[in-house]
């Protein structure tokens, strides 16, 4: 609970002071200082060449971690579906289980979801534990939480993942803080450290331009959100089917406190779901003015993609947030990304930086963008973007 | 001597730049752009408490003093020049208020501006009274409890907009200034009426309306100060709104310098960027010095007024350097952005453009010397 | 009603830039910031207080200069502001934070609603939120773009990936709201006046009867044991030439690599 510095080794040499987000390292006499300002968050500790920065953490009451065994999956589901989220980590859980050699699980709840046990097990699920009641046909995340909370208690499953969707990060933090597990948000990488069979659980942090490793010593199960659409699904296996566990449950209606009165579909203003989009266009500051995102919209329209937006122009009013890629907007990962007179803030690079292929189309050759772009165009937006359309055009026509 | 702002004008300050990064400066373009009134401008100065700034607390203000309301307009006219406009336009209305207004005045019309309700107006120039503005023909006649005013104002800036009007009219024409008073108009007297939009250089949505009087009637109450001393409510306004004047162009200047001084870094020629290049510099460092010079001999023409002593010499001086100062840093400013200075893209070419105003608008250049000469010569006379 | 906002102060990322030779981040001079969502969350409540009165206190756990951040939320129209402050809170991961947030808001007494940001800019863990509802044992609405207080109810429009859902639930009630649900108003110079002069208490460890086994460090479950920079790929391929040109080149990169 406490960091030290021991200034005998410190040779003052300043790297602490810019690893340290919080400003909370001066150097005073040529040795650092860590001030009050200081979160304990540990960055500063890895960038100390001499290791002259130590967190000092008092044990903890150890959990008896033995008694935890199996991966599980919590699933959700989309129209009668698995979401995408859930059958890709049912292919990053099997990877998890073998290493572990335990036996992967999926936990399916809702109202006649059974059939959804046997997608599961072709995806590779060993077991799936099947809770189904009239209460649990939607999501809400009081009978939900109870329901996994118990089972996890009395099955004692070592890691349980979650989509980091808003169905999932919503239920994981509930889950967690009624059974005091570890859990860590929103991760890009999952693994093994196969000495002390912990999750080793990596995220981004600060809008995604720095790396977190974060790891859950003493407290079981080691609970985690995965980004949707980073790790991959696994090959169907037909006719792996998973021993289906039915469990049980006495639910009422009457005691949860909060009711569903309505879903929007039709104008929730994601006839772009950006999340689910295979390709984005997205248009920035370069544009000049709201009607110029038509020569955005026509650019998506031609590689049959969705359009993007930077905060700058959602701030401008040129175009509704729900379009707007970045820290405060969507975090995306289509195939293709294309950034159209957008400069590359970190805000914005943090949304859309872990794009498969990143195109960027900007005046300015010293635009930030370019640093993370696989293709960059230094030209002027509009004759670049109209010459595109037009090759897109031509080729299809050809086709 | 202490050139150091206390903690609390620094706080109040950061709030005014955040607002004028966040709010003002983003949409300081399409506001020039649409050739229409910024309400939505205007509410947010009402908003955030800027529209008096120097009113004292009891009458809807912020009790602070003219420096807060000058750092204050500079930032906002760096920001957007429009809007800057408006709120030095303003203060032709407030002061003369918060100067000559009796009690009963101040309740009824001082408050609703200070608050930003009401925007205010200043109407003293004529087709035939500019720099000669002794020349007011606007006729004031005194019928019963009632002025019947006749005649026209021009040019005068939120005209149309604003809600209250000081009005400087003639109530004996044949004796010149002597007959010089000054009337609160209300949007809505019966015989006020206002002419069309000018169209201008720049500024293309601040309007700059002519005031028509028609047989216009205002109740004898509404006579500012005492009938036939308009003149000292106009001379003392123009003093006051001379300092308004030097804070725009310092802060459309700052702004001028701030464009150039990022596209010189940005613009890369010969394999530098051009700010790399000791011509450029040149410029930037001539731009630095003139904008520190006029910036500084405006902050103390507003601390002068601050602390009671004469300020008006300062004023005319602040105004005087602050408008040539603002015509030579937005040439650079265009110079160093080469064609594309040229264009509109960048922005400079307006700036540019409104610069031009400054040495104009609430006495020229050449009423401004007058106005030191006369002063310098009557303080050594003084000795 | 008296609603309760918790918020948190982070450095300003959008004025983070990388430095393009390390590839690290340049964090000089970078200000903090109130988080932006709890910036509406603010809002919201300042909102909710207008139609329907009552109070906005806007609550912190943080270092001392935490307190600039509480000082903008006053300026900004709220009543009153508490800082948490202890060292023994330092190294809080989000379970002891909710913890010691919880622990806070019963030493406040009572309240109708409290309202977060839907997620923190710096940690982007939206895990708070959920974790103080449960500590409080109150319902929980994530993601609110409306809110609707109707007596001893409120109804909530919430924002997911791909559908809007309205929900009803009792009061009190934890919500964390998208950036979506309103512009956050500017502090007039009034606000940042009367926010100048104000008391700010601090809440220590002790005065909020905190168990420091469940706060901080010990406290917390997770830990971070390496921080690094994410792999950059470096500089891609310049395309360049006359519009068409390049337009074609691109065109044919991406149809070889399979991409259109």
């Amino acid at each position: 609970m406490s960091i030290s510095l021991n200034k005998d080794v410190c040779t003052g040499c300043k790297l602490c002071l810019s690893s340290c987000p919080y400003g909370a390292i001066v150097i005073t006499d040529g040795k650092a200082e860590i001030t009050e300002a200081c979160t304990l968050c540990g960055a500063c500790v890895a960038s100390c060449p001499v290791s002259a920065i130590v967190l000092e953490v008092i044990p903890k009451e150890q959990v008896d971690t033995s008694q935890y065994s199996g991966v599980w999956v919590v699933a959700e589901v989309h129209d009668e579906h698995l979401a995408g989220v859930s059958l890709e980590l049912l292919g990053e859980g099997r990877k998890l289980a073998d290493t572990l050699q335990v036996p992967l699980s999926l936990v399916l709840l809702g109202e006649q979801v059974e059939g959804l046990a046997l997608v599961a097990g072709e995806f590779g699920a060993d077991r799936v534990f099947l809770v189904q009641h009239p209460v649990l046909a939607q999501y809400r995340t009081a009978p939900f939480t109870d329901v996994i909370s118990g089972l996890i208690n009395r099955e004692k499953p070592e890691i349980v993942l979650f989509g980091a969707t808003p169905m999932g990060r919503d239920l994981a933090s509930r889950i967690a803080a009624r059974i005091g597990a570890g859990l860590t948000a929103d991760c890009t990488g999952l693994e093994i450290d196969p000495g002390e069979r912990l999750l080793l659980q990596t995220r981004p942090a600060f809008g995604g331009n720095v790396m977190a490793t974060i790891v859950c010593r003493h407290a079981r199960p080691q609970m985690a959100t995965v980004r949707p659409k980073v790790m991959s699904k696994a090959e169907p296996q037909p006719g792996h089917e998973p021993e289906v566990i039915p469990v049980s449950v006495d639910l009422d209606e009457r005691r949860v406190a909060t009711k569903i009165l309505e879903i929007l579909r039709e104008d929730s203003g994601s006839q772009v779901n950006l999340q689910e989009a295979d390709i984005i266009v997205s248009g920035g500051r370069g544009l000049g003015k709201a009607e110029n995102f038509k020569y955005i919209e026509e650019l998506a329209a031609a590689l049959g993609g969705a359009v993007g937006a930077s905060r700058a122009t959602v701030d401008a009013g040129w175009i509704p947030a729900y379009h707007q890629v970045g820290q405060t907007g969507k975090t995306v990962h289509p195939k293709l990304y294309v950034a159209c007179g957008i400069s590359g803030a970190v805000q914005h690079l943090a949304g859309m930086s872990s794009s498969d292929c990143i195109v960027a189309i900007n005046k300015d050759p010293h635009a930030p963008i370019f640093d993370v772009a696989h293709f960059g165009i230094v030209g002027d937006l509009f004759e670049v973007i109209p010459a595109l359309v037009k090759e897109i055009q031509r080729a299809n026509g050809g086709d | 001597m202490d050139f150091a702002f206390t903690e609390e004008q620094q706080d109040i300050f950061a709030a005014v730049d955040e607002l004028c990064e966040e709010f003002f400066a983003p949409r300081a373009e399409e506001v020039d752009e649409a050739g229409a009134w910024p309400q939505e401008n205007a509410d947010m100065m009402a908003q955030s408490d800027l529209m008096g700034v120097p009113v004292p607390e009891e009458y809807g203000g912020m009790g602070m003093g003219f420096l807060e309301w000058a750092i204050i307009g500079e930032k906002l006219s760096s920001a957007c020049t429009t809007s800057g406009a408006i709120f030095g336009a303003h203060m032709l209305c407030v002061y003369p208020l918060m100067f000559f207004a009796t009690e009963e005045q101040k309740q009824k019309y001082l408050i609703p501006l200070a608050k930003g309700e009401h925007v205010g107006a200043f109407g003293l120039t004529e087709p035939n009274a500019g720099s000669d503005a002794g020349n007011v023909q606007t006729r004031a006649e005194l019928k019963g409890d009632e002025y019947i005013l006749n005649g026209s104002k021009v040019f005068i800036t939120n005209a149309g907009e604003a809600q209250t009007y000081v009005v400087i009219g003639n109530v004996a024409p044949e004796t010149g200034t002597r007959g010089l008073t000054a009337f609160i108009v209300e949007k809505g007297f019966p015989g006020f009426e206002f002419g069309k939009n000018e169209k201008k250089m720049a500024y293309g949505s601040l309007p700059n309306r002519e005031l028509i009087f028609n047989d216009c009637r205002v109740p004898v109450e509404n006579v500012l100060y005492k009938p036939r001393g308009g003149f000292r409510v106009a001379m003392q306004t123009l003093d006051v709104g001379r300092i308004g004047m030097a804070i725009g162009a310092v802060g459309l200047a700052a702004n001028a310098l701030q464009k150039a001084v990022a596209y010189s870094q940005a613009r890369v020629q010969f394999d530098r960027p051009i700010c790399e290049f000791q011509m450029v510099q040149k410029m930037l460092a001539d731009m630095t010095v003139d904008l520190e010079a006029g910036r500084w001999l405006t902050y103390n023409a507003a601390w002068r007024k601050d602390q009671g002593l004469n300020f008006e010499k300062e004023a005319a001086m602040a105004k005087l350097y602050t408008s040539e100062m603002c015509g030579r840093v937005t040439d650079h400013a265009v110079q160093i952005h080469g064609g594309y200075g040229y264009t509109r893209e960048y922005g400079v070419e307006r700036l540019f453009r409104e610069a031009k105003l400054f040495e104009i608008v609430e006495g020229t250049s050449e009423i401004q010397r007058l106005v030191i000469a006369n002063k310098l010569l009557k303080e050594i006379r003084k000795k | 009603m008296n609603i309760i906002v918790c918020i948190k102060q982070v450095p300003d990322t959008t004025e983070v830039r990388i430095d393009p030779s390390t590839g690290t981040l340049v964090r000089e001079g970078v200000p903090s910031i109130i988080n932006p969502f709890d910036e509406n969350a603010i809002e919201a409540a300042l909102q909710l207080v207008e139609a329907h009165g009552g109070c906005v206190t806007i609550l912190t756990m943080g270092p001392p200069q935490a307190e600039q951040a509480l000082r903008d939320a006053l300026a900004m129209g709220a009543d009153r502001a508490v800082l948490i402050c202890d060292r023994a809170f330092a190294g809080s991961d989000t379970l002891a934070t909710s913890y010691t947030l919880a622990q806070a808001i019963r030493s406040l007494g009572d309240f109708d609603l409290i309202l977060c940001g839907k997620q923190a800019f710096d940690g982007d863990t939206a895990q708070v939120g959920p974790g103080l509802a449960e500590q409080l044992g109150l319902p929980q609405v994530t993601y609110a773009i409306n809110i609707e207080v109707d007596g001893k109810k409120v109804r909530v429009k919430r924002l997911l990936d791909d559908r809007f859902e309205v929900v009803e639930t009792r009061l009190p009630a934890l919500l964390t709201v998208v950036k979506q649900i309103n512009d956050p108003r500017h502090a007039g110079l009034r606000g940042v006046m009367k926010a100048r002069k104000a008391e700010i208490p601090v809440l220590t460890a002790g005065d909020i009867e905190a168990d420091i086994t469940r706060c901080g460090l010990n406290g917390s479950p997770t830990n971070v044991v390496r921080v690094f920079s994410p792999q950059r790929h470096g500089q891609g391929e310049k395309l360049e030439g006359e519009p068409d040109e390049v337009a074609r080149q691109l065109f044919e990169k991406l149809h070889t690599a399979q991409i259109v």
